[in-house]
């Protein structure tokens, strides 16, 4: 619920999605469809890692010169008849937008989907001038009526159910409507379309734009897009900086990656290029179309090499489907606009001031999901351990496990204090164990101990027994096998003469 | 050919059985490990928490004991993993960071020993059971120990392999996350744990303690009798059995 934003840390709102047993459910069986809908549209594509690595490879050179196909993009744009903006805040860019809103005179603004007008809390500020802001997407239309943010960058209710929805629904429609999802969606359509028709303004956000036509491409399941980017008369679209690809043909590869690690469709439903506004022979379209680029914090990623990458993201949502801790917090307890694992970093580098940084970084196993499943292989997994050493090299870490972390290294950097340590753990495990077990939930395990029993240290380590075995095996030790003193001989040659490649 | 063996912290405090087993199967083969014994903690514990300089001390104790090695084998993913990680947590040493690299090339996980170097795949074992496997995360996806396992599963007599629904996701355990992240860690051990009882297997096999500590560790406090072990461990036991 957007009301876990008032819990103050990760922590908090985790625990608070955690007994909410409608909404793990909820998010566990959506980002199960979605996962196994994905492995299936890879698995029968073929050559999956191939792709993920040409994409991966298009993502890097387009951020690399970023700077290039940004202005290329904005003169093809401007060409075209489009005026395009520039806007380094999230400030910025919500003036630009409130300028011609307010000289349009709108009174309401349809929007399609987008996640970045999330992070600009771009809704919330157009209301401020009196113009109202109506999301078109489904889900969208039931977060916005539900009072909440999104949860998930693609399925924004994605933890609500039907009968949630139908209870939403049903208030706005002033009657009882059955938890039918054709009913459902019959009935915001019939609304919605009202609504198209009577729009000043039509908002979109944007999958790609292409520098070499100055085009805008959208990728929608529903119509929505179209709807809201050929009725209004005006037209706003807001990207992220980094939404840039060449060209067409980049596209295509970006075509076959999207669709499919999102939902698990071999296509979108509607994908819509816009190359500006109508033109006389153009039968639809806005006569005036801006588009607004916003920088917000990823020019910050340019030129640090361990995060640049996250740059490269095409927002398709796969680190969420595929995340354990996703799947049970869902994506409120994350606590900002992006969430998931992409969240978990992009919100914290976005920021510059890494004290404000709260602890979601410390909110994953570093499983690797993510990465396995990121159609553009941002190692994420990695990205979350540089955060929380640049929390710790900035002094911000946690005092206690500042001290614990530098008795670890002191300890662990001595194989004979190690020892030490071991014999007095020994000792103090006698109080506490049972049966070779220890169920104590005290200081550190505290909540370990909520979920296991834990067992005691050997009464001899293998580094004790190591002295037994040895003279046991040096009896009967056979020769080493000719075949494999063979193959182990050329390993060890093949790598001194590649002068260092990792294998396996 | 100098073989040593990175015993790793769990299986050398609390699971020495592990490496015993080890031990003892390559020694089937003639290969007769050296034990280090200046070696420590691989640093994964400071590494994922951010805190490298304590992290870089304790891998410094692993550089030193497989200075002379030709091949380093552990008996877990996840370890021989972070081995991986240290040319870029001694990327400002040049020094240390050679060493670094040397070392990553030469480390091996024990199934990725067995059967890449040795080209065991058989090892003569019989266990007549239910398993089930469960692919850590570290080994499978960032070591890419993914056959491996199963190749020397195939072979072993009389076991049936049943799937473990949902195998490759995490068990809950990624370090210090079961500690400060104790309730959303506890969800996923919990549901790890349900998949395993699903599969109504006898026995839960893996390549990491550490995450098969935190499974059987659940199972236990639910007061079920799945048997853990690690994959050396099986394979010994169905190879002296036989």
């Amino acid at each position: 619920m957007s009301g876990n934003h008032s819990a103050a840390t990760v922590k908090e709102r985790a625990e608070l999605a955690l007994n909410d047993e409608f909404l793990r459910k909820a998010v566990r069986f959506t980002t199960e469809r979605l996962r196994n809908g994905k492995k299936n549209a890879s698995e029968e594509h073929g050559n999956w890692d191939e792709w993920r690595e040409r994409g991966r490879q298009i993502r890097l050179h387009t951020i690399a010169h970023l700077d290039y196909y940004l202005n290329l993009f904005a003169d093809n744009a401007r060409a075209n008849g489009a005026y395009v903006h520039f806007a380094d805040t999230a400030a910025e860019a919500v003036q630009i937008s409130l300028a011609i809103a307010a000289r349009k005179q709108a009174k309401t603004v349809v929007k399609s989907k987008s996640m970045v007008t999330e992070e600009l809390h771009l809704n919330h500020h157009l209301g401020t001038i009196g113009v109202e802001a109506i999301e078109t997407d489904l889900g969208e239309y039931i977060i916005q009526l539900a009072g909440e943010t999104p949860s998930h960058i693609i399925i924004p209710a994605i933890h609500k159910n039907r009968y949630q929805i139908a209870d939403l629904l049903s208030a706005e429609a002033g009657e009882r409507l059955e938890p039918d999802t054709s009913v459902l969606a019959g009935f915001v359509r019939k609304k919605l379309r009202e609504k198209f028709l009577e729009a000043d303004i039509g908002m979109t956000g944007c999958n790609f734009a292409i520098a070499e036509s100055g085009s805008i491409v959208l990728f929608e399941n529903e119509g929505n897009a179209r709807m809201v980017s050929t009725v209004p008369k005006t037209q706003i679209t807001l990207m992220g900086m980094e939404r840039i690809i060449p060209s067409f043909t980049d596209l295509e590869v970006m075509a076959t990656l999207l669709p499919r690690s999102a939902t698990g469709q071999k296509l979108t439903v509607y994908m819509s290029a816009i190359s500006g506004p109508r033109r006389i022979e153009d039968a639809d379209g806005p006569d005036e179309m801006h588009i607004i680029i916003i920088d917000n914090g990823r020019s910050l990623q340019l030129g640090d090499p361990e995060f640049q990458e996250l740059l490269n993201c095409i927002r398709c949502g796969a680190c969420l489907n595929a995340c354990p801790v996703y799947r049970h917090i869902g994506g409120h307890a994350y606590g900002g606009t992006y969430s998931g694992p992409i969240g978990a970093v992009l919100t914290p580098a976005l920021k510059q001031n890494v004290a404000e940084w709260d602890d979601i970084a410390n909110a994953s196993s570093l499983c690797g999901a993510c990465y396995e499943a990121c159609p553009v292989k941002i190692p994420l997994h990695d990205m979350l351990v540089y955060l929380r050493r640049r929390k710790v090299e900035s002094g911000h870490g946690n005092k206690w496990e500042g001290a614990g972390m530098k008795g670890f290294g002191g300890v662990m950097g001595s194989s004979r204090l190690m020892r030490g340590v071991l014999a007095i753990g020994r000792l103090g495990q006698g109080l506490v164990a049972r049966d070779g077990e220890i169920r104590l939930s005290i200081g550190p395990l505290k909540e370990w101990s909520r979920y296991r029993v834990t067992p005691v240290l050997a009464k001899e380590s293998f580094r004790q027994r190591w002295g037994t075995i040895e003279r046991e095996l040096r009896e009967g030790l056979s020769e080493l096998d000719p075949a494999m003193k063979k193959r182990m001989e050329a390993m060890k040659n093949a790598r001194a003469g590649e002068g260092g490649h990792g294998h396996g | 050919m100098k073989v040593s063996l990175f015993i790793t912290c769990l299986s050398d405090v609390i699971y020495p059985r592990v490496g015993e087993a080890m031990v003892r199967l390559l020694a089937k083969y003639g290969i007769r490990l050296d034990f280090p014994s200046v070696q420590t903690c691989c640093g994964q514990p400071a590494f994922n928490s951010g805190y490298w300089q304590a992290a870089r001390d304790s891998a410094a104790t692993i550089l030193d004991a497989f200075e002379d090695s030709d091949f380093v084998i552990s008996p877990s993913g996840s370890c021989t993993g972070m081995i991986h990680h240290y040319p870029k947590l001694f990327e400002q040493d040049p020094e240390q960071h050679k060493r670094a690299c040397a070392l990553r090339d030469k480390s091996y996980e024990f199934t990725q020993f067995l059967v890449q170097v040795l080209g065991v795949t058989d090892v003569g074992a019989t266990f007549p059971h239910k398993v089930t496997y469960h692919p850590s995360c570290h080994g499978s996806r960032l070591l890419g120990v993914k056959e491996e396992p199963l190749a020397l599963m195939r072979q072993v007599k009389g076991m049936e392999l049943v799937p473990l629904p949902f195998a490759e996701d995490c068990c809950g355990f990624g370090g210090t996350f079961a500690v400060k992240m104790g309730d959303i860690s506890g969800a996923m051990v919990t549901e790890k744990a349900d998949h395993v009882l699903e599969s109504e297997a006898e026995v839960l096999v893996g390549l990491d303690m550490a995450c098969l500590m935190n499974i059987a560790g659940n199972l236990r406090f639910r007061g079920e009798p799945v048997r853990v072990m690690h994959l050396a461990e099986l394979l010994y036991e169905g190879a002296t059995r036989s």
